[in-house]
């Protein structure tokens, strides 16, 4: 793999720091008119998602790495694993709960979303911006009540709990953005 | 998206820069300091080994001389001082090779200015009035701070900056999110001292007002005076404005026995660094031996003033065309 220096760092280059996959979020250069040149870099870490800030000296480089995303489709929960598939070549991933994450609360059998791989092994999922889900349970709302004000919780058909209008009942498709976790609109059939 | 033809600023800033320029000239007139113009390229460089230079080729039938583009016009001036021209300031590009960021372009413009007869503190006085100008028509700055660099390191790090203790700088970076200044630095205290105010210091500095930080530390002195009361400390100035580094004034060193031992220092510190081979400007040495007055002189980037005048973001946006479009 390649690597990269300071001044080629930039946002979206991937890189390897700490033993961990990391893209590059902010590369800011710092230098005292009478002294050593910086770099300061905003990094987020792919496999845990924490973003850091990191100080280099300008000119130091760091190693590439063979990080993709990839469209996928999202299988089954086989109770330890889930299972996505690459539309193209057909090829099967498997990821434990704790590469998956949070986008597992808004996985659906069938659905598309992003899995990434490092060296072809799944380090994270990013669901689909907005996915459309059943609402298995909430509260009955107040009929007649249009105002889309005050709102209830709403647990979906993959464990998610979002706020909806009181409106909005129980077995209703509804859509969601992922990103917010905010109720878009209902889905007519 | 913008052409690749077009300008890097907009039409209103380059009105600001030419109201800026005018202004500045305005403003030494006024005072009879005498507007210099200096050679920007020359057979000689400085020997500082922060910063990296251009150099070029000049051909004539049968010689050949390297020429570099001056990384500031300071060498020049000064012979000009000596040579009995009275207080000067220039409005010059210098260059830089390798800054490029958000407030570096490597070609860039530096008011400097030397006041003959002046102590470090009465040039903290012309610039404060200069400075204090230039915004008032803009957005006024609500005060001028004077700060030493021991008080002011000591404030934001409680670390003292005169005294290299490597065992605290090392605690107060790995309690302090800077854990990898430890490797960075290793037990080169101007490095440490870079690195910390550069990171836990300057971004505070100056909120909508001038902060000025004298009393550098010795191990940061370039070309500037060691105090004559207190060895650790230089005579040298830093101005900051919203954390912004703005400029760098010293009490000039006229003593060229020193000035060649600094030369011959940055020199040999550019060689373990592997850093490109240069020359010592002997006809600057000359220049002091035949007595360089006694004078103070600072030079502000005036593209980061332009930024902070106009509020931008970045040195792109108050520049016609930035090194990417140049």
């Amino acid at each position: 793999m390649a690597s990269y220096s300071t001044s080629e760092f930039k946002a979206g280059l991937k890189i390897m720091l700490d033993n961990d996959p990391c893209a590059i979020i902010e590369n800011e250069f710092v230098k005292p008119g009478k002294g050593q040149a910086f770099n300061r870099v905003k990094i987020r870490n792919l496999k845990t998602g924490r973003v850091i800030e990191r100080t280099f000296k300008s000119g130091e480089s760091l190693e590439g790495v063979d990080v993709v995303e990839m469209e996928m489709q999202y299988l089954y929960n086989d109770g330890e694993f889930r299972h996505f598939m690459n539309n193209e070549s057909f090829e099967q991933y498997q990821c434990d709960e704790k590469i998956v994450g949070d986008a597992g609360k808004w996985l659906k059998d069938q659905d598309a979303c992003t899995v990434m791989l490092w060296n072809d092994a799944p380090i994270g999922v990013t669901p689909a911006n907005f996915v459309e889900l059943q609402i298995v349970e909430t509260d009955p709302g107040v009929r007649g009540d249009t105002s889309g004000g005050g709102g209830k919780p709403a647990k979906l058909e993959t464990g998610a709990v979002v706020r909806v209008p009181l409106f909005v009942q129980t077995e209703e498709m509804i859509k969601v953005d992922t990103r917010t976790g905010e109720y878009i609109s209902r889905v007519k059939e | 998206m913008q052409s690749a033809w077009q300008p890097s600023c907009s039409i209103e800033t380059l009105h600001t820069r030419a109201r800026l320029l005018a202004k500045i000239r305005a403003f030494f007139l006024e005072k009879a300091v005498l507007e210099v113009e200096t050679p920007l390229l020359s057979h000689t460089i400085g020997t500082d080994p922060s910063l990296a230079f251009f150099a070029t080729n000049y051909d004539l039938p049968h010689c050949q001389h390297r020429l570099f583009l001056q990384t500031s016009p300071e060498f020049a001036m000064k012979r000009l001082l000596a040579a009995g021209c009275g207080s000067i300031y220039q409005i010059a590009k210098a260059f830089r090779n390798g800054e490029s960021g958000r407030f570096h372009n490597p070609e860039f413009t530096l008011l400097e200015w030397y006041r003959v007869g002046f102590t470090l503190p009465e040039l903290m006085d012309e610039v404060a009035e200069l400075i204090v100008s230039l915004f008032a028509e803009h957005h006024a700055l609500s005060g001028v701070e004077r700060r030493s660099y021991q008080a002011i390191f000591q404030q934001y790090t409680g670390l003292d900056a005169l005294v290299f203790c490597y065992q605290d700088y090392c605690a107060y970076a790995l309690d302090n999110q800077l854990p990898e200044a430890v490797a960075l630095c290793e037990h080169d205290h101007a490095l440490w001292l870079d690195v910390l105010f550069s990171h836990k210091v300057q971004p505070y500095l100056g909120e909508n007002s001038l902060c000025m930080i004298y009393g550098y530390p010795a191990c940061q002195s370039s070309l500037a005076r060691i105090n004559a009361d207190n060895p650790l400390v230089t005579d040298r100035v830093e101005l900051f404005i919203n954390g912004v580094e703005l400029g760098n004034g010293f009490y000039e060193l006229t003593d060229a026995v020193e000035q060649n031992q600094r030369f011959d220092d940055e020199i040999a510190n550019r060689q373990q660094k592997n850093l490109p081979e240069v020359l010592k400007d002997d006809r600057l040495i000359a220049a002091l031996n035949a007595g360089l007055p006694e004078c103070s002189g600072i030079a502000i980037g005036l593209d980061r003033l332009l930024m902070l005048l106009s509020k931008t973001a970045s040195i792109d946006e108050v520049l016609s065309f930035s090194i990417h479009s140049a």
